[in-house]
């Protein structure tokens, strides 16, 4: 631990330290055996929301939709227009179920963030945007190769450039395109969940912790607690801006894997 | 002798380095987005996607610099 841990509180471990993010396990109770956590736990809940959501939303399909059909319908449109028609064209169509899932995962994986019993999500974990990313990476990869052969390289590495620039523009694309994107991918909805996760920590456990200590600070852990609830509203934001970034990059990076080669 | 001496986790003066860049680019962005749409609001619906895109990659710097604040942070003590 740093320096001022010890000044405020015994019982409160304040301040919270990577080590809060390794939940012990459900089943055995209480040990740390890793492997049915919370964690898993509201992994298994997510897939069976969207799987029982999504299957019963369309168990009767009518011509004019009921209201639960109507706001399945709205997710699923939202992403096919907004995202995956906008970002790619026509061809598009084709991505929107796969965009839609990504969305609606990443969707409810971040809002276990802010649910109250729960509160922490998942993708806070850097191995579920790890294989998300990986997913997203492959496809794009591989439509690339599909739709251009090895002219693939070509039209991904090589850009309109004069000639005697390219040994230098060819590795920085790339590093850009190959290296860079999974890995910014996965960084950014992973480090957006844990920064939130941690400054909920912050301002909880402090609160706790100026209660426990001298009288004068008390008060202060009103101000801290109205801070968590704010910081809340915050997290809510960026939960569902996390999730629309993820899909929208993705169809980015597929759209940039079907442009026509020059 | 020592004269002065500063202790505590350099990782904390890292992550407000850090924080700087990315404060001046998010501020970018979205003047770029306000003023674009004080030019032409017929054009906000279609340069918004462009806003969130650009906030997003241009904070996933300062998220990294609370990241691996964490990542390399010293040992205990």
């Amino acid at each position: 631990m740093t320096g001022p841990t010890t000044v405020l509180a015994a019982d409160v471990p304040f301040p919270p330290t990577v080590e809060d993010f390794y939940l012990p396990s459900i089943a055995p109770w209480g040990e740390h055996s890793y492997w049915f956590t919370k964690i898993t736990l509201l992994l298994w809940v997510s897939i069976a929301i969207l799987i029982i959501y999504f299957l019963v939303s369309y168990r009767k399909p009518q011509l004019v939709p009921s209201k639960k059909q109507w706001l399945a319908e709205s997710l699923y449109g939202f992403v096919r227009n907004s995202i995956a028609v906008d970002m790619i064209g026509r061809e598009g169509v084709r991505f929107a179920p796969y965009l839609t899932t990504l969305f609606s995962f990443i969707l409810v994986m971040n809002l276990w963030g802010i649910v109250p019993l729960a509160q922490i999500s998942p993708n806070s974990h850097i191995a579920f945007p790890i294989i998300l990313a990986l997913i997203s990476y492959v496809l794009f990869i591989y439509v690339g190769f599909r739709k251009h052969g090895v002219r693939y390289l070509k039209v991904a590495l090589v850009p309109p450039a004069p000639w005697f620039i390219l040994p230098l523009l060819i590795p920085i694309e790339f590093f850009s395109n190959f290296i860079v994107r999974p890995f910014s991918l996965a960084i950014r909805l992973f480090a957006n969940m844990f920064a939130g996760h941690m400054l909920l920590l912050v301002f909880t456990l402090g609160g706790f912790a100026m209660i426990n200590s001298n009288v004068w600070l008390a008060p202060v852990s009103l101000l801290s607690w109205a801070m968590t609830i704010a910081l809340t509203f915050l997290d809510a934001a960026i939960i569902v801006l996390q999730a629309y970034i993820f899909t929208v990059l993705t169809a980015s990076y597929i759209q940039g894997s079907l442009v026509e080669g020059h | 002798m020592t004269l002065a001496e500063v202790v505590g986790s350099t990782a904390a003066i890292g992550y407000g380095l850090a924080a700087i860049g990315p404060g001046v680019g998010v501020g970018l962005v979205f003047a770029a987005y306000i003023q674009s749409t004080a030019r032409q609001p017929e054009a906000a619906r279609i340069t918004q996607p462009f806003l969130w895109i650009g906030f997003a990659v241009v904070e996933v710097l300062a998220l990294l610099g609370i990241v691996f604040g964490f990542v390399w942070a010293n040992p205990a003590g």
